[in-house]
């Protein structure tokens, strides 16, 4: 108990427990979506697409999350766009964005003379250290995306299941792929001052890949994704606290080992108590 | 002109057209499917689209449901231009197409039909449910309303889908091989469905790569390779000279009136079917 609440004195490590639990929720409810839609790999790319904007946010003394916005949405559309109009595949394209958008922002970092420890820990994530005033923007950034999704949640799940079927029946299932894209991005906004850019394509994936093998229903998986997804980043912060370690990394392992106990030992078929696959949904 | 002339158009007239397309042409890319398209399909009618892999058989459903932009050409889709009814078209994707491991049960399907003509941040009320209960009994699903739709038969999930078209209240079903690779008696189930919503006054176009079946089982068949080879009363799926012309090479005549049909794809599909029931059971 004292362990628990002892931190709870600390204002800094108050702010840190908002923010962890900020993060698990949008996280996961962005992430059933990406799981879902198989995004991993383009939620990887936006992610470090935003590392530039937040060099360039440094440089300009500007929020950081205004300039991760500029630069992971901007990129976000411009997979969007390019993976609709090339006959390259898609991965190969992301790719490309990738490596390039994560480059301009090491060649922009290191034109940058003296101290940077700050902006390092973009890359790894530091939760503890986030100030009020980024805290009030990320609430109100995460708000947003949470009334997107209740707002367009049937739409997104069906133009997911059936893009055809949707589009047929009229739903405009290009502008809700570039919408999700766009909340993907803003996603990872929220997300890199406490797990880093390098990780945050974890708190986006895990959780709801950890849901989506105990369940077979749309709603459950993404209200168990969000308790997996808060409980983790805020145990994630408790270990990083005590441990004195990187909370990026504190979080993202808590959220793995969730995942590989499930995967092993989940009543639906884990892979070291294999069963009937027909078992009755959950 | 006859009096007898003058009936048969005014005739003709009283049923009102639900699908028109005038010399239209579609294609992928640079690479044209279909030309030269010229199609009227009535309201109510029972209509089959038959034709070798490639032939363009599922472009031209995509291009009626509006999925795909015609080159050429007028299309007229319940009176509007491509997707302009959209909330009044119900389209049903080939099976191999969705993803049956996905978190959603039988009556979630079902409800997705609602979700159009539900709009914006409007969840589904009782009216909803209502309906997806109806259509569910109407495909005699309701006793599987609950399961994971992984866990169903080949001949189940396809009454899923039409469960969510009749849901959805469709005038126009659009449905991409509905009967592939399911077995006689499910096929019959699945047509009989599809003859009371035709008789009901829904438009039904369905491809299809089984020729029995289009011939007895809908009212008129449209041959399709590349362009309308064929089109008629369902018998012609049989016609010896039909198939000739539209299964050009994959085709083998034994005498007269037998035929033996080279389809691999056909083949193909029925052999994913029998895994689908592996992973399912």
């Amino acid at each position: 108990m004292e362990l628990i609440l002892e931190p709870l004195a600390y204002p800094f490590f108050v702010r840190a427990l908002v923010a962890a639990i900020l993060v698990g929720t949008v996280c996961s409810v962005v992430g059933t979506y990406v799981v879902l839609r198989g995004l991993a790999f383009i939620g990887d790319a936006i992610g470090h697409a935003a590392f530039p904007g937040v060099v360039i946010a440094f440089l300009l003394q500007v929020p950081f999350y205004l300039g991760a916005a500029v630069a992971a949405v901007s990129t976000a559309l411009a997979i969007g766009f390019v993976t609709r109009r090339t006959t390259l595949r898609p991965d190969t394209t992301i790719g490309v964005l990738f490596a390039g958008t994560f480059a301009l922002g090491i060649f922009l970092f290191s034109t940058i003379e003296g101290y940077v420890a700050d902006l390092f820990s973009f890359l790894v994530g530091n939760i503890l250290f986030i100030s009020i005033g980024d805290l009030v923007g990320l609430l109100i950034l995460g708000g947003l995306i949470l009334a997107a999704v209740a707002l367009l949640w049937k739409e997104l799940l069906y133009s997911t299941f059936d893009p055809l079927g949707a589009a047929a029946s009229g739903l405009p299932v290009g502008r809700l792929e570039y919408l999700l894209l766009i909340l993907v991005a803003l996603t990872i906004v929220v997300s890199v001052q406490a797990v880093g850019i390098i990780l945050v394509v974890a708190m986006l994936v895990t959780p709801a890949a950890t849901a989506q093998l105990l369940t077979s229903r749309f709603a459950r998986l993404m209200g168990m994704a969000v308790a997996f997804g808060v409980g983790g980043a805020v145990v994630g912060l408790y270990l990083s606290y005590w441990l004195d370690v990187a909370s990026g990394a504190s979080i993202v392992l808590v959220e793995t080992a969730l995942f590989v106990f499930v995967l092993a030992f989940n009543p639906r078929g884990g892979l070291l108590r294999r069963r009937r696959m027909l078992s009755p949904p959950g | 002109m006859t009096l007898a002339t003058v009936d048969a158009a005014a005739t003709l007239a009283t049923v009102p057209t639900a699908v028109s397309l005038v010399d239209m042409a579609a294609g992928y890319h640079d690479r044209i499917a279909l030309e030269d398209i010229n199609l009227d399909v009535p309201v109510g009618s029972l209509l089959a689209i038959v034709g070798p892999n490639g032939a363009g058989k599922s472009t031209l459903l995509k291009v009626i449901a509006g999925l795909l932009p015609a080159w050429r050409g007028t299309v007229s889709v319940l009176g509007a231009p491509p997707g302009g009814a959209a909330r009044r078209i119900a389209y049903v994707p080939q099976a191999e197409l969705v993803d049956w491991h996905f978190p959603i049960t039988v009556s979630g399907v079902v409800m997705m039909g609602r979700y159009p003509g539900l709009g914006l941040g409007r969840r589904p009320g009782r009216g909803d449910q209502e309906a997806v209960r109806e259509a569910l009994i109407g495909v005699g699903m309701l006793e599987h309303a609950e399961r994971q739709i992984g866990a169903l038969s080949g001949g189940q999930r396809r009454r899923v889908f039409l469960a969510r078209a009749v849901a959805a209240d469709a005038e126009l079903f659009l449905l991409d091989e509905p009967v592939t690779g399911v077995d006689a008696t499910t096929q019959q189930d699945i047509m009989d469905i599809l003859a009371t919503n035709a008789a009901a006054g829904r438009t039904i176009i369905a491809t299809t790569h089984d020729l029995a079946c289009a011939a007895q089982c809908f009212q008129r068949v449209v041959a399709v390779n590349r362009t309308i080879v064929a089109d008629g009363p369902a018998e012609i799926a049989l016609d010896p000279e039909m198939l000739a012309r539209a299964y050009s090479g994959h085709l083998l005549m034994l005498d007269g009136n037998r035929v033996m049909l080279d389809d691999a794809h056909h083949h193909d599909e029925s052999g994913a079917e029998r895994h689908f029931h592996d992973d399912g059971g």
